[in-house]
């Protein structure tokens, strides 16, 4: 392993990030802000409780996952977007290093920065509402594994997007979407049977009823299921990242 | 002998499906300059490209100090420092970061001293703080060459490394070149300037169209170059050569009106004089002569041209 070639990608993006601290916390905070105003107070005065927990406090674990899910996208696909754009992309891939060595750097650094951010975003809604974590090392792993999983999924986009277009489009034609069908607001349990069904089909609902389970131990599905489908996604995004590397896609060719 | 990079047979497709790089041969020695010639689009970059990882290879093979650069490519691409030919470089990080993060990503352990005395051989050390974006087109180049020093490789490619650098410091961008190749560095540099591999190589490669045309020691092609060639416009049309002349090897040109001689400035004698004398007696009369110079330039342009 070239550690310190690790050690170096990882530095030098997270140099990025305290670079842009301001933007990339308080645009964040702001926004959560702004969804507990909305959700919290105005929906909240008419639905008081979901499975007895106050809708306000309800929404928490949504709203953290909402921000770590775009945010890791968003972190790692600029993370390798950028040097791709800018041509020094070339360094990386003559450098001595593995595939999984670039990987780890990259999407390693974009997941911290979504982890702390979304911890801060836990924080921020701890003063609007009272909050409880029944179990703190299942919440750290839903965590973990969503800011990975997505970091990865946003390096995939990163080296598929040609274009400063395309490097939006899926987070906004998809994720957004999905995200916000995905039960961050609601029980998927409130829905009719027939959205319930559509609904098993959109992964984030996994997310966000894991992560929920570990703050109030209510859930849409069950833990082992979350747990299973958030680890299946990791591997659909390793393995495509392993694939992307091996065949040189859009990087050596 | 020790041939330090070593490539057989190699060729490029890109996606489009053109052909860029077409069988190559080539083996660079320990400890050369190799001056690597051609026109735009002859394949230079291509070839750079993938002995350094960045490209891959369509067909064929390569090798770095006797590792192959796909199987076992942490030991290839650590000996290799690269100056691509375009400036990129990132915009808000200092000079010294950017220089420090190239030594960490081939693995070498922090050594500031060695860095600030690359930045110093090349003139930047009072830039070292600053950001990269605020430095000029010139300035961004060294500090490529300086990245690509940062870990100390034992080869060094510069793909045209002088463009918009100016004279004064292209001669100090030499200047370091001479002392790397002392301190055993071999250098592969890909330049469109003729002088510019005729000052600096011990070898020329010349490559067009994707294939290797010409390689060649830089003396031996000197030699070359010390031929002369003496033109005479005749008063008249000449129908052939007459068999008198036949060891002055003549070349007539298609109109018949003016008659070639090549000869070596460097020999002992030209053979002019006696030329001239033959020329009177078998009745050959002269309007005009000139005498031209073939420079590596005239040797490069008929190596090119279209057939
Ligand atoms: N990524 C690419 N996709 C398709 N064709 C390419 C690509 N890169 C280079 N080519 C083509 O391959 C050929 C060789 O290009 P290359 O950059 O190697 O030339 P070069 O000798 O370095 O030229 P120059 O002196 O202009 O730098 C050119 O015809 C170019 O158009
Ligand atoms: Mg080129």
């Amino acid at each position: 392993m070239n550690y310190r070639a690790i050690q170096a990608i990882y530095l030098f993006e997270m140099a990025r990030t305290w670079r842009t601290l301001l933007q990339s916390i308080v645009s964040p905070v702001v926004s959560t802000s702004l969804y507990f105003v909305v959700f919290g107070a105005a929906i909240g005065s008419r639905i008081t409780e979901v499975e007895g927990v106050s809708y306000g406090t309800f929404i928490v674990p949504g709203l953290v996952m909402l921000s770590v899910l775009t945010q890791s996208i968003a972190n790692a696909s600029f993370g390798i977007y950028f040097p791709k754009f800018a041509g020094t992309i070339y360094e990386i891939l003559s450098a001595p290093i593995s595939y999984l060595e670039i990987v780890i750097g990259y999407v390693g650094a974009a997941a911290t920065k979504s982890i702390i951010l979304g911890l801060i975003i836990l924080a921020t809604a701890g003063l609007f509402v009272p909050l409880h974590i029944n179990h703190p090392i299942w919440m750290l792993t839903f965590l973990v594994l969503t800011a990975v999983t997505f970091s990865l999924f946003g390096f995939i986009i990163g080296i598929w997007a040609d274009g400063f277009e395309k490097l939006q489009m899926i987070p906004m034609l998809v994720v957004t979407p999905l995200t916000f069908l995905g039960g961050s607001f609601y029980s998927v349990n409130m829905l009719p049977q027939g959205w319930r069904t559509i609904t098993l089909f959109n992964p984030v609902v996994y997310l966000i009823s894991g992560f929920r389970w570990s703050f109030f131990e209510i859930a849409d599905v069950s833990v082992a299921v979350s747990l299973g489908m958030t680890i299946g996604f990791l591997v659909i995004c390793m393995a495509i990242v392993a694939w992307i590397f091996r065949t040189g896609y859009r990087l050596k060719n | 002998m020790s041939s330090i990079i070593s490539v057989s047979n190699l060729s490029k497709s890109y996606g489009s499906g053109f052909k860029a790089l077409k069988g190559i041969d080539l083996d660079i020695k320990r400890g050369e300059i190799f001056g690597l010639l051609g026109p735009n689009g002859a394949g230079k970059t291509t070839l750079i490209s993938i002995i350094c990882g960045i490209v891959n290879p369509s067909q064929g093979s390569v090798s770095i100090g006797g590792h192959d650069i796909i199987r076992d490519y942490r030991a290839a691409r650590s000996m290799i420092g690269l100056v691509p030919q375009e400036l990129h470089t990132d915009a808000f990080e200092s000079v010294w970061a950017t220089v420090s993060f190239s030594r960490g990503l081939f693995g070498k352990p922090k050594n500031p001293a060695h860095i600030e005395k690359v930045l110093k051989d090349l003139s930047l050390w009072d830039k070292k703080d600053s950001k990269i974006i605020t430095l000029s087109g010139g300035m961004k180049r060294r500090v490529m060459i300086a990245k690509a020093l940062s870990h100390e490789p034992q080869i060094l490619f510069l793909d045209e490394p002088t463009a918009g650098v100016d004279v004064e410091l292209r001669k100090g961008m030499w200047e370091v070149v001479r002392t790397l190749q002392a301190s055993g560095v071999t250098i592969i540099l890909t330049t469109h300037y003729i002088e510019e591999a005729e000052e600096m190589a011990d070898r020329i490669g010349v490559i067009n169209k994707g294939e290797i045309i010409l390689i060649e020691d830089k003396a031996t092609l000197m030699q070359k170059l010390g031929k002369k060639h003496l033109t005479l416009q005749l008063q008249n049309k000449l129908d052939a050569i007459p068999e008198t002349l036949a060891v002055y090897n003549l070349e007539l040109s298609a109109d018949g009106r003016a008659v070639t001689y090549d000869y070596d400035t460097k020999g002992d004698r030209t053979g002019i004089t006696s030329l001239l004398s033959d020329l009177r007696n078998a009745g050959v009369r002269i309007s005009d002569l000139d005498t031209k110079q073939s420079s590596l330039e005239d040797i490069f342009v008929s190596l090119v041209r279209v057939p």
